[in-house]
């Protein structure tokens, strides 16, 4: 099975090491050469300098064969626009994306990607241990 | 006509002071502070501050109403492209104009909808490509509505149009041609006008029909 992953920083670099450690192809895109270093010292797996916009660089990283893209740059539209492009442009079947803003959360559900968003995770996560707190 | 524009750069800013000058009502949403203050100073109450790309911001400007025509003219694609279709999907925005700052990026503005796209680099590369004579076939006018464009093409001594009449061509399904330009003047073409060496030709054609055109009038006998 083979993955790509956009955006290399602290959660990028995290999953693409997990995947390929659970015996996944992976193939990193990150925008500066040094964001390589957080994949550790003896990464396998490829590696690609450029913009996640950038159709050249997406390919040259393989998405026409990808089973899964995870979008995690730290840029939400960036992120909104390249999970559209792996799911409509390149029909990868499985496109997980980072979206921070809630609400920009809300409006791109449901149009065949996985949307992840930490800030609503712990905003829930947050009320949820005040009221529980409160119950007690 | 209420417009919306998104992003006070030079742009922005251009487009906001004439069409308050045409007496239109216009909201201009910047996200930098130094812009919008300077915004503020021309526009006063008309200047928003705030990221155009969050729904909150959008709604101060009063995207709800809707505006006749949002225009997303930042800086960055991404969120021009993210700004067009919260307007078109969520608001109901009627027209929505969005610019291209990468023409690399135009396929993906395609791709989530956003029709009508402005593009600096791409109307100056269509500019030096009318400019440059080396150039046998240039895009001239993009229709995208209307699903057709329109090209130029210079006729070469070694041409297979040179020295036929416009009604012996074999004109591709779903392509015209305008008019002919000789020695600076030009004529509406008619089936009787002959073609000769060094004619600009203009022709209406719908997109992907270039091949075809290329080989009735640029194709090496």
């Amino acid at each position: 099975m083979k993955a790509l992953v956009i955006g290399c920083g602290r959660v990028g670099s995290a999953v693409a090491k997990k995947l390929h450690g659970s015996g996944w192809t992976v193939s990193v895109v990150d925008e500066t050469e040094e964001a390589l270093g957080r994949l550790g010292e003896n990464w396998a797996g490829e590696f690609h300098v450029g913009h996640g916009m950038d159709a050249a660089v997406l390919e040259e990283a393989g998405i026409a064969g990808a089973d899964a893209v995870v979008v995690a740059t730290d840029g939400d539209n960036t992120n909104i626009v390249v999970a559209q492009v792996a799911r409509l442009r390149y029909e990868v079947p499985n496109v997980s994306v980072r979206i921070l803003d809630p609400a920009r959360a809300e409006f791109y559900t449901g149009r065949g990607f996985e949307i992840v968003s930490p800030t609503r995770t712990a905003i829930q996560e947050l009320t949820a241990s005040v009221l529980a707190s409160g119950a007690a | 006509m209420f417009v919306i524009v998104v992003g006070g750069g030079k742009v922005g800013t251009n487009v906001t002071r004439t069409l308050l000058g045409m007496r239109h009502e216009v909201i201009v949403v910047e996200q930098h502070r130094y812009r919008y203050e300077a915004l503020e100073e021309e526009f006063q109450h008309r200047a928003i501050y705030g990221d155009g790309t969050e729904l909150h911001v959008l709604e101060r400007a009063g995207v709800e109403r809707p505006p006749d025509v949002l225009v997303a003219v930042t800086g960055d694609d991404e969120d021009n492209m993210v700004i067009g279709q919260l307007a078109i999907e969520r608001y109901g925005v009627g027209k929505v104009i969005a610019r291209v700052n990468d023409p690399r990026n135009q396929p993906h503005f395609d791709l989530l909808g956003l029709q009508t796209t402005v593009s600096a680099t791409s109307m100056v590369m269509a500019l030096i490509e009318h400019e440059v004579p080396e150039h046998e076939l240039v895009h001239l006018l993009e229709l995208r509505k209307e699903n057709l464009e329109i090209i130029e093409i210079e006729i070469s001594e070694e041409a297979p149009a040179a020295g036929k009449r416009v009604e012996s061509l074999r004109m591709p399904e779903g392509a015209r041609l305008i008019s002919v330009m000789r020695n600076g003047k030009a004529e509406v073409a008619v089936g009787a006008t002959e073609l000769r060496p060094g004619d600009q030709v203009l022709a209406i054609l719908e997109p992907g029909k270039e091949d075809e055109i290329r080989q009735v009038f640029l194709a090496k006998r």
